[in-house]
């Protein structure tokens, strides 16, 4: 082969330049931050069910809640959580506590790079002045 | 064998008995199972199947209530408004002269009171709905608990076979953001998004909360009356066992399930004083 060292020294180069971001957050970067997720206006402190299913799992229940309401005719959702039994909607249950959508959903999908559309028929609620 | 004239009249004989025989058999396999809750099948008639009567004799040629109706359902429903843009108009609840709503009916020297009357038309909710059996994603469904035909607005991809189905022009399609042509969105129901069709749902979001449909509710007169078909008690029954009423296009077999009460508005007032009655009769033919 001709000129091992020219191309092995390029390539090493190569890759060394390419991987220069990972090299760089690795040694200099703090983790990312989490976002910030305000806190219902209303001082509620109880959701539908446990904070960390409704983290995790909250789509999932957004899309059951949907299908029963719009597809099987039912409203009424008995939390297993507390016992008390909800409204299935999202403006009128979920945005009724997080009337926040800014600071509730939008910063959460935003840094999760998620783009749900839910908000392009349901209504969001106007921002407190 | 030998392929003779009257051997092959014989064949022929039994080839055509025998494929309207298997045909008869197969007509009855596939007989529709007609829904349970439906009218128009042999089918036990279980559980409530609404409709809707409205009393024409009640509503006025330039009645403030046909745009109370109007505005009452647009409002709840977040219906845009598009003004003159015919092409873009999205229609729940509507009007149009009477003849032209029943052009069907080919009236003949109509009744005076009833000519370019304007009448309130709406989605019939079929109760054998041919739009619903056109839908590629099951968006739109007659819901087998009461009659009603559904939308899922969620599952609508925007084909528009519904509203190439439908004979009654109640199917309405986005061609544009319906947002910013709803003045004041209720938040408390969905807009829809371009491509999308919608309709009248029968209020089934109110009717959830036992109330009645919006167009109903600012009717203090009973012009607009809903319930059950399914019930002999109830009161669009008894109108309709005592009053015409007829239904748009129903030689089409769509079982239309909102009933126009088309008698002399003289009959309103039937029971009164001979002179009441020719007064009134003069005043609703003027």
């Amino acid at each position: 082969m001709y000129d091992t060292g020219k191309i092995v020294g390029g390539l090493v180069i190569f890759v060394v330049l390419m991987t220069s971001p990972l090299w760089y957050n690795a040694l200099t970067a703090a983790p990312a931050e989490a976002p910030k997720l305000d806190q219902p206006p209303n001082g509620s402190k109880e959701c539908v069910e446990p904070r960390d299913y409704m983290r995790a799992y909250h789509m999932d229940l957004l899309n059951e809640w949907r299908d029963d309401v719009v597809r099987n005719g039912k409203r009424d959702y008995a939390s297993t959580a507390n016992g008390r039994t909800f409204d299935m909607s999202l403006t009128r249950t979920c945005l009724d506590c997080h009337s926040n959508k800014a600071e509730f959903c939008d910063r959460c999908h935003t840094y999760m790079a998620v783009d749900p559309y839910c908000w392009d028929c349901h209504v969001e609620p106007k921002e407190a002045p | 064998m030998d392929a003779s004239r009257r051997n092959f009249l014989k064949i022929a004989g039994l080839s055509l008995v025998g494929a309207a025989g298997g045909s008869a058999v197969i007509a009855r396999g596939t007989e529709p199972a007609g829904a349970a809750s439906g009218h128009g099948s042999d089918q036990p008639r279980t559980g409530p199947r609404l409709a809707m009567v409205i009393d024409l004799r009640k509503f006025g040629r330039d009645d403030e209530l046909l745009k109370r109706c109007i505005s009452a359902c647009h409002e709840a429903h977040n219906v845009p408004d598009f003004g003159d843009d015919r092409k873009n108009e999205i229609k729940w609840i509507w009007t149009e002269e009477f003849e032209a709503a029943f052009h069907s009916e080919a009236f003949h020297y109509l009744r005076a009171d009833l000519q370019g009357k304007p009448t309130l038309l709406l989605c019939n909710h079929c109760d054998n709905p041919p739009c619903t059996r056109v839908c590629p994603t099951q968006a739109t469904w007659k819901r087998e608990s009461d009659g009603i035909v559904m939308m899922d607005w969620h599952r609508c991809i925007g084909c528009r076979y519904c509203i190439v189905a439908c004979p009654y022009g109640s199917r309405s399609f986005n061609w544009t953001d319906p947002r910013p042509h709803i003045a004041s969105p209720n938040p408390a129901f969905p807009t829809r998004m371009r491509g999308v069709v919608e309709k009248c749902t029968f209020c089934e979001e109110r009717l959830a909360r036992g109330r009645q449909p919006a167009c109903v509710e600012v009717c203090t007169n009973d012009e607009i009356v809903f319930g059950d078909l399914n019930d002999p008690e109830s009161k669009v029954r008894q109108l309709l066992a005592e009053r015409l009423a007829i239904r748009r296009k129903p030689g089409l077999g769509t079982e239309p399930e909102v009933y126009y009460i088309v008698e002399d508005p003289r009959t309103l007032i039937e029971v009164a004083p001979a002179a009441v009655v020719s007064d009134a009769v003069e005043n609703d033919h003027a």
